[in-house]
C-alpha cells in the first residue's frame, strides 16, 4: 500500500523517528508551548483580534510598529534562549565524577549550538535592530525609513528564520556543532542528520532579513535626515547606527557566502571545506570569524550611543566630546575588520601574523577607552539622575571595563595560547555581551519605552529587573572565569575535577538570579500596562530630554512630525526648549505616507515553507516555496497602490487633541 | 527618587569576589603550571593584566566618584550643563590608554615571537638554558574520534590517551587529526594547538616537574568529546626509560588491522600501549592516505603538477583514485534519503530498576499508549 519510494519522495527523510516522542524533557515543552499557543491563539480569536494585527501590525511598514515587533521577537527569543542556559547551567553544577548530569551528549550538544545561534540571531541582532527602528527615523526627524516595504520582509525574514529554527525542538533537531557551524564537526560525513541543515537554512533566511535592514538603515540616515542636520549635527545613536549597519552590510555577505559553501558541500556534494579532496575547512573558520568579529561591533556600537544619549540627558549635560565619540566609533568600524584572526592564534599561523593581529585587537580598546572617557566626563559636572535608565549605565560601565581588560588580555597570542577555548574566554564574551549588549538594550527599553507606549515602566519590578541582572551576572559568570583559570574548557558535559564543582553550583545560583531579573524584566511591562494610567506620560518628554524623538508626542503619531523640523544645533530638542519654542498650531499640510502591504508576510511564510523542504528533502514543497516567493515578489512589484495622504484636518485633529492633553497636563 | 545607594554594595560585592578569587589560587593549573612554557605564558597574563590595571582600576573608581559626586540630590556639587569639550582632557582620554597599549603592543610582539610554538625552545627553565648536545623528544600526536594517539618514533611504541615526557628535556610535538579538529591541551605543559586533517601543526614545550597531570581536547569535536581525555606523566629519566621499556613489552601491535580498529569512533577510552608502531604511520594519517590504494596527498599533488605541465589537467585528474566523497543529497535517490531521526533516542531495551539511572529508562515511545493498565508488555522493546 505505502511505497517506500513514494512516501520518501512526499515526505523527503521526515519520518515518525523525526520527532522526539522519547524525550520528556522535549515533550513536557511542546505541551507547555502549545498550551501557551493555544491560549494566545484561543484569545486572539475570543476577541476578534486578527483583523485588528494583521491590518495594523502584520502588515504594517510604518518602522515604529515594525521595531516594536522586532523588540517582541527578541524578548520571546531570549526566554528561549535563556531557559537553554538554565539546562546547561543544571547539568554543569551536577555533572561531576560518577554523576553524567541529566542531559546526554547528543542533547547537551544542541543546547550549546542553540543557545548561541539563538542569542546571537534571534536576541541580540532583533532587539538592536527593534531599536534602531523605532529611534533612529525620529531623531533624524524623518516620517519613516527610505524603503518601508523593505523593512516589513527583513523583520518577517527574520521570524522566518527564528521560526525554522523554533520548529527543530519537536521536528529533528538541532546542529551539534558550535554556535557557528564548525566543520569539520558540521560537514555531511560528520552530520549527516538535520541539524546542521536546520541551523544553515534558519540563518541564511533570517541573513537576508539583517542585510536588507542594513541597507534600509543606513540609506534613510544618509538621505532622510532633517534639515539643517548636517553629519556632525546628528545624534550619536544616529551615528552608532550608520557605522554599526555600514558594518553589516559589508560582513552579511560572507557569512552567506560561507553558508552557502557549506550548503553546496551537503546538497551537491562540492568539496569546499571537506578534510578530502582538497576541500579545507580551516577556510570556513576564517570566512565566519571574518563576519563574526565585526558582528560583535555591529552589536555594540548602537549599544554605546544608546548609553551616550541616556547619559547626557539624565546627567542633564551635553555629550562630552562629541566629536571623538564620532571619531572614535568609525575607527573601531574599520578596525573591526583586521581583527578575526584573534579567534584562533591557535591555528599555528605563524608569530608576525599572530603579533599582527593580536596588536590590531588591543588598538581597538583605545577608541573604546576614549568612548568610556567621555561618559565619565558627561557625568562630571552633571545632576545625573539615578533613573533605571541611568543605573543601566553605571553597571554597565563597571562591568564592561573587567571584560575589556579580559578581551584585551586575550588579544595577546601567548596568553591566548592558555585561555583560547577555556571558560575564561567563555566568561570574557559573556562578560561583555552581558555587561555591554543586554544592559545596553534593557537600558534603550526602559529610556524609550514611555515614548513608544505613552507610560513608563513599573518602578519596583524595573529595579527587580536590574539588580537581577546585575548582581546574578557577577554571581553566574566570575566562578566561571576562575574555573577557566583552573584549566576547564568549553562546552565540556562532564568533568572530573570535583574542586571544580562549588563554582558551577555558584554559576548556577547565579543564573537563577538573573532569571529574577528575567521575570521582573516581564513583571515591569505586565505591572507598567496595568498601572498605566498611574505611569502616563503627557507630555511625550518624561525625562527631559535632548533629542527631536521627544519633541513629538508619546507614542507618537503615524506620521512622526506634523511639520518637518528645522535643525540648528546638535541636541536639538534641548536648543528647541532652551529658545522657547513654540509649535505651530495651524497650517497643516496632508501627509505622504507609504501604504501597508502583506507581500512580506506572504513572502516569508513562503521562505519558512522552502527552507522547511530543504532541510527535510522534501523537493517539491522546496521548489513550491521558492517558486512562491518569485511569483509573489514580481506580484508585488506590480502593486501600484503602494501610498496615501493622510488629509491636512486629520492631522490638525490629532494635533489639536495633543496640545489639550498637554495643556490639561500643565494645568 | 534618586537613591544612588547601590554604588557602595557594588563595590563590597567586588571585594567579596576579588578575597574568593585569591583564595583559590592554589589550584588553578593555569596559574601555576609544571612546564616551563606555560609558566612564561602565564608571566605575560600576569604581566597584561598589571599593566591593564593601571588604568582599569583609576577608571572604575572614577566611574564610582562622579557618579556619587554629582548625583541630584548633592547640591553643592558644581552643575555646568555645557561644559562638553576640554582639549586638555581630550589629550589624556586618548594618550592614556594609546600609552598602556604602546606597552602592551611590544609586549606582545617580543613575547608572540619569543613563545611561539614553531620555534624550538632556548631554555628548559629559567636560567638554564638547553644543551646543544641534547636533541628534543619528537612525539607525533593524532588526535582520533575521540581519542589520542601518541606516536614515540624513536622508541617505535605508540599509546593511546597516555602521554609520559622525560622531565626537563625538550619535546617537539607534531600534530594531525584524522577526522575532526582539536585542540592539543596540557594546561600544566603549555598552551594549546589545532589537531587538523590533512595539516600538520607544531609545538615545543618542555615540562618540569615529575607528577601526574590531565590532557585533554580544548574544541568541540562531537558526542565523544567531553571525555576526550589523557594521562600526562612527567617521569624522571630513567622512570621514562623504564615505562618506554615497559610499553615495548605490551601485547598489541599497532599494525594495519588495529589501526583500522581504533580509528573507529569510541568513546571513553582507557589508555592502550603498543609495542610497535609503523615508522611511516604520522606521514601516512597526515597525507590521509592509510587504507592502502588511497593516493596521498603530495603523489596527489605531484600527480596534478606533471599533468598539468604536460598541458593535460583533466586527464590527469581522472586517473587518480578520490576517496573520501561524500555525494550532495539531492543526487540521492528517493529510497537513499534515510531518516531524520531524533538522534538523541536512546537505543535498545531499557534496563528498568537494574539500572535506574540507563537513559533508556527514559524513552517514553517506549511505552506503548494502548496498553491497558493492568495488561502485561505495556512497554515494548
Amino acid at each position: 500500500m505505502f511505497d517506500p519510494a513514494l512516501l520518501k519522495t512526499i515526505f523527503g527523510r521526515l519520518t515518525f523517528e523525526s520527532f522526539p516522542i522519547h524525550e520528556p524533557i522535549l515533550m513536557v515543552t511542546f505541551a507547555v508551548v502549545a498550551l501557551l499557543g493555544g491560549g494566545v491563539v484561543a484569545a486572539v480569536t475570543r476577541f476578534k483580534l486578527w483583523g485588528w494585527l494583521w491590518r495594523e501590525w502584520f502588515t504594517s511598514v510604518d518602522h515604529k510598529k515594525i521595531g516594536i515587533m522586532y523588540i517582541i521577537l527578541g524578548v520571546v527569543m531570549l526566554l528561549r534562549g535563556f531557559a537553554d542556559a538554565l539546562m546547561m547551567r543544571a547539568q554543569q553544577a551536577i555533572s561531576f565524577g560518577a554523576n553524567q548530569g541529566y542531559l546526554n551528549a547528543h542533547h547537551y550538544d544542541q543546547l550549546f549550538t542553540v543557545h548561541g545561534t539563538i542569542m546571537i540571531f534571534f536576541v541580540a541582532i532583533p532587539l538592536i535592530v527593534g531599536l534602531v527602528n523605532f529611534v533612529m527615523p525620529l531623531q533624524i526627524g524623518a516620517r519613516d525609513v527610505a524603503f518601508p516595504y523593505l523593512n516589513n520582509l527583513s523583520f518577517w525574514l527574520t521570524v522566518a528564520g527564528a521560526l525554522l529554527t523554533m520548529v527543530s525542538l519537536f521536528v529533528g533537531e538541532f546542529a551539534r556543532t558550535g554556535w557557528l557551524g564548525y566543520v569539520p564537526v558540521g560537514s555531511l560525513q560528520n552530520s549527516p542528520d538535520t541539524g546542521v541543515d536546520y541551523y544553515l537554512w534558519s540563518l541564511q533566511i533570517a541573513g537576508v532579513g539583517t542585510t536588507l535592514s542594513a541597507i534600509n538603515m543606513v540609506t534613510t540616515i544618509i538621505k532622510m535626515r532633517a534639515p539643517g542636520m548636517t553629519m556632525m549635527k546628528m545624534p550619536i545613536f544616529c551615528w552608532t547606527a550608520l557605522c554599526s549597519n555600514t558594518l553589516a552590510i559589508a560582513i552579511f555577505p560572507i557569512l552567506t557566502g560561507a553558508f552557502l559553501m557549506l550548503l553546496l558541500d551537503r546538497y551537491v556534494g562540492t568539496n569546499f571545506f571537506t578534510n578530502d579532496l582538497g576541500g579545507n575547512p580551516m577556510m570556513y573558520w576564517n570566512l565566519v570569524w571574518i563576519w563574526g568579529h565585526p558582528e560583535v561591533y555591529v552589536l555594540v556600537l548602537p549599544v554605546f550611543g544608546i548609553y551616550s544619549e541616556i547619559t547626557s540627558t539624565f546627567s542633564g549635560k551635553r555629550l562630552f566630546g562629541y566629536s571623538s565619540m564620532v571619531y572614535a566609533t568609525v575607527v573601531i568600524t574599520i578596525l573591526a575588520y583586521l581583527v578575526w584572526l584573534h579567534h584562533f592564534f591557535t591555528m599555528g599561523s605563524g608569530a608576525s601574523v599572530n603579533s599582527f593581529f593580536g596588536i590590531a585587537t588591543m588598538v581597538i580598546s583605545i577608541p573604546t577607552g576614549a568612548k568610556i572617557f567621555n561618559w565619565l566626563f558627561t557625568m562630571y559636572r552633571g545632576r545625573i539622575r539615578f533613573e533605571l535608565p541611568m543605573r543601566w549605565v553605571i553597571a554597565f560601565m563597571l562591568t564592561f571595563v573587567v571584560g575589556g581588560m579580559t578581551g584585551v588580555l586575550l588579544a595577546v597570542p601567548p596568553a591566548d595560547f592558555v585561555l583560547h577555548n577555556s571558560l575564561f574566554l567563555v566568561a570574557h564574551f559573556h562578560n561583555v555581551i552581558i555587561g555591554g549588549v543586554v544592559f545596553g538594550l534593557f537600558a534603550g527599553i526602559d529610556y524609550w519605552f514611555p515614548k513608544a507606549f505613552g507610560f513608563k515602566l513599573d518602578r519596583f519590578w524595573g529595579n527587580v529587573h536590574f539588580w537581577g541582572w546585575t548582581i546574578g551576572y557577577w554571581v553566574a559568570w566570575t566562578p566561571i572565569y576562575i574555573v577557566g583559570l583552573m584549566g576547564a574548557t568549553r562546552r565540556l558535559r562532564h568533568f572530573d575535577d570535583p574542586a571544580m564543582q562549588p563554582y558551577f553550583i555558584i554559576a548556577a545560583i547565579g543564573a537563577l538570579i538573573i532569571l529574577v531579573g528575567i521575570i521582573g524584566f516581564v513583571m515591569s511591562i505586565i505591572v507598567g500596562i496595568i498601572r498605566r494610567d498611574k505611569l502616563r506620560d503627557k507630555t511625550g518628554d518624561p525625562w527631559n530630554g535632548r533629542t527631536l524623538e521627544w519633541s513629538t508626542s508619546s507614542p507618537p503619531p503615524a506620521y512622526n512630525f506634523a511639520f518637518t523640523p528645522v535643525v540648528h544645533e546638535l541636541d536639538s530638542w534641548y536648543d528647541m526648549k532652551s529658545v522657547g519654542y513654540e509649535r505651530p498650531t495651524q497650517g497643516y499640510r496632508p501627509i505622504h505616507m507609504p501604504r501597508n502591504t502583506g507581500a512580506g508576510v506572504i513572502v516569508s511564510f513562503l521562505a519558512l515553507v522552502m527552507g522547511f523542504g530543504m532541510v527535510w528533502y522534501i523537493w517539491w514543497l522546496a521548489a513550491l516555496g521558492f517558486a512562491g516567493i518569485v511569483v509573489v515578489t514580481i506580484g508585488h512589484s506590480f502593486n501600484r497602490n503602494r501610498d496615501y495622504y493622510i488629509p491636512a484636518d486629520e492631522v490638525e485633529r490629532i494635533e489639536t487633541a495633543r496640545f489639550r492633553l498637554v495643556a490639561g497636563e500643565a494645568a | 527618587m534618586n537613591r544612588p545607594a547601590f554604588i557602595p554594595s557594588t563595590l563590597a560585592r567586588t571585594a567579596l569576589l576579588l578575597a574568593a578569587f585569591l583564595s583559590t589560587g592554589c589550584n588553578m593549573v593555569v596559574l601555576n603550571p609544571a612546564g616551563d612554557v606555560a609558566l612564561q605564558q602565564r608571566n605575560i597574563i600576569f604581566i597584561s593584566t598589571a599593566l591593564m590595571l593601571l588604568i582599569i582600576i583609576p577608571v572604575i573608581i572614577l566611574i564610582i566618584l562622579f557618579a556619587w559626586r554629582y548625583r541630584s540630590s548633592n547640591t553643592e556639587a558644581t552643575y555646568d550643563p555645557d561644559f562638553d569639550h576640554s582639549t586638555s582632557l581630550e589629550l589624556i582620554i586618548w594618550s592614556a590608554p594609546l600609552l598602556i597599549i604602546i606597552a602592551l603592543g611590544g609586549l606582545t610582539w617580543w613575547s608572540t615571537h619569543k613563545l611561539d610554538p614553531f620555534r624550538p625552545l632556548e631554555r628548559i627553565s629559567a636560567g638554564r638554558p638547553v644543551d646543544p648536545a641534547v636533541r628534543p623528544l619528537h612525539i607525533q600526536v593524532v588526535s582520533l574520534d575521540w581519542k589520542w594517539l601518541f606516536i614515540y618514533p624513536e622508541q617505535g611504541i605508540a599509546t593511546v590517551n597516555e602521554l609520559a615526557l622525560p622531565v626537563d628535556r625538550p619535546v617537539r610535538f607534531d600534530l594531525t587529526s584524522t577526522n575532526m579538529m582539536n585542540t592539543f591541551y596540557a594546561p600544566t605543559l603549555a598552551g594549546m594547538i589545532y589537531t587538523m586533517p590533512g595539516m600538520r601543526s607544531t609545538m615545543h614545550a618542555v615540562l618540569n616537574k615529575p607528577g601526574d597531570y590531565k590532557g585533554f581536547s580544548g574544541n568541540y569535536s562531537g558526542a565523544g568529546f567531553s571525555d576526550m581525555k589523557f594521562r600526562l606523566r612527567g617521569l624522571a629519566n630513567g622512570d621514562f626509560d623504564r615505562w618506554v621499556a615497559g610499553v615495548k613489552g605490551a601485547a598489541l601491535p599497532l599494525d594495519q588491522a588495529t589501526y583500522r580498529r581504533l580509528v573507529r569512533p569510541s568513546e571513553a577510552v582507557a589508555p592502550i600501549h603498543f609495542r610497535t608502531v609503523d615508522a611511516d604511520l604520522f606521514r601516512r594519517i597526515l597525507e590521509r592516505c592509510v587504507e592502502p590504494g588511497t593516493p596521498c596527498m603530495s603523489d596527489v599533488m605531484r600527480h596534478d603538477q606533471a599533468a598539468a605541465s604536460a598541458g593535460s589537467r583533466a586527464e590527469g585528474h581522472a586517473s587518480m583514485p578520490q576517496n573520501g566523497r561524500a555525494e550532495g543529497a539531492i543526487f540521492k535517490a528517493p529510497e537513499d534519503k534515510g531518516s531524520g531521526p531524533n538522534v538523541t533516542k536512546p537505543r535498545g531495551a531499557p534496563p528498568g530498576p537494574e539500572a535506574p539511572g540507563d537513559k533508556r529508562n527514559r524513552d517514553m515511545s517506549m511505552i506503548n499508549p494502548l496498553a491497558m493498565p493492568g495488561t502485561s508488555g505495556s512497554a515494548r522493546g
